[in-house]
């Protein structure tokens, strides 16, 4: 009775704040509501006993990915409100195509039935007497390791990829050339001049 | 009124259905087409745990935890493409995203 009173709660503020991220004027409160949807839906995880997904969410997803879009929405100097503009324009046929798929997903999750032997055979029952977490993680590492590594590299690629993209050298900067300083030999260096006395140099 | 699997694949189809309304309505402004795109990927999540949780098998958690890395590594790459066009051009209008010319 409590577990289905705050599904609905979170299942309604998860959808109201979705809503409001693509219908707010203010991208930064678009970002906020995202947020704010992202920690309902962490709050549905904890409701489905995945805690441990339900706490990357929160501090992976909510604490790194959206603060880099709210990071990014406040450093770029942006008339949004030119952006907003054939808002209602796309309205009718974003709500035509919308509503339909809507409609089919519904259909789709109405008429959707579990093959009863389904249950009996579920390749990787969690384990009753661990937590979640700990679950996970005997399987994550083992059978899912091949899995795990990828993750790695798409994680480690898409680092590599944004520093490349956004790394840019501003051209009337003087900057230190460790090959040229290397390289340099004696005789293009120093010059040895004779030097008439009482004279000096000329 | 217990909450069964179809509650969740309900609510996880209105994420959905939200995000690629979004991505209708805001077709000029790049950055909450991302939006839109983190809204559909996490209703994806909520398909795949509430899978997990309901049939008792733990793999579900494991596809959204992958999940989750591909929509970060996507969200850096995108922001920074963001950033060098908006360097460019001046403005991350899709509408003039033009430069090929295709």
């Amino acid at each position: 009775m409590l577990s289905a009173l705050f599904f609905y709660l979170f299942a309604t503020i998860c959808v109201g704040a979705a809503f409001m991220v693509i219908a707010a004027k203010n991208p930064v409160h678009a970002v906020l509501f995202l947020i704010l949807a992202f920690f309902n839906a962490a709050g549905l995880f904890v409701l489905l006993g995945a805690e441990f997904l339900a706490m990357i969410l929160v501090v992976v997803y909510v604490g790194a990915v959206l603060v880099l879009f709210l990071f990014v929405v406040m450093m770029l100097d942006v008339d949004f409100a030119v952006l907003k503009a054939g808002f209602l324009k796309y309205l009718p046929v974003g709500a035509t195509v919308g509503l339909l798929l809507l409609a089919e997903l519904i259909f789709v999750v109405g008429a959707w039935l579990t093959a009863p032997e389904i249950a009996a055979q579920a390749p990787t029952p969690p384990p009753s007497d661990i937590s979640n977490t700990e679950a996970i993680g005997l399987i994550l590492y083992t059978r899912y390791v091949y899995l795990f590594e990828a993750a790695g590299l798409i994680l480690l690629v898409a680092m590599i990829g944004a520093i490349v993209l956004t790394l840019h050298h501003k051209r009337d900067v003087r900057r230190q050339s460790v090959v040229a300083q290397v390289s340099r030999t004696r005789e293009e260096s120093v010059e040895l001049v004779e030097v008439e006395t009482g004279r000096g140099l000329q | 009124m217990t909450v069964g699997l179809s509650h969740y694949l309900t609510l996880a189809a209105i994420l959905f259905t939200l995000g690629i309304f979004g991505i209708f309505l805001n077709r000029k402004n790049v950055i909450v087409i991302l939006m839109s795109i983190e809204l559909m990927l996490l209703a994806v999540n909520i398909n795949l745990v509430a899978f997990s949780a309901f049939h008792a098998d733990l793999v579900g958690q494991i596809f959204a935890m992958i999940v989750l890395t591909v929509a970060a590594a996507e969200a850096a790459i995108g922001l920074a493409i963001v950033i060098v066009y908006f360097r460019n051009r001046g403005t991350i209008d899709v509408a003039e995203i033009d430069l090929l010319k295709g």
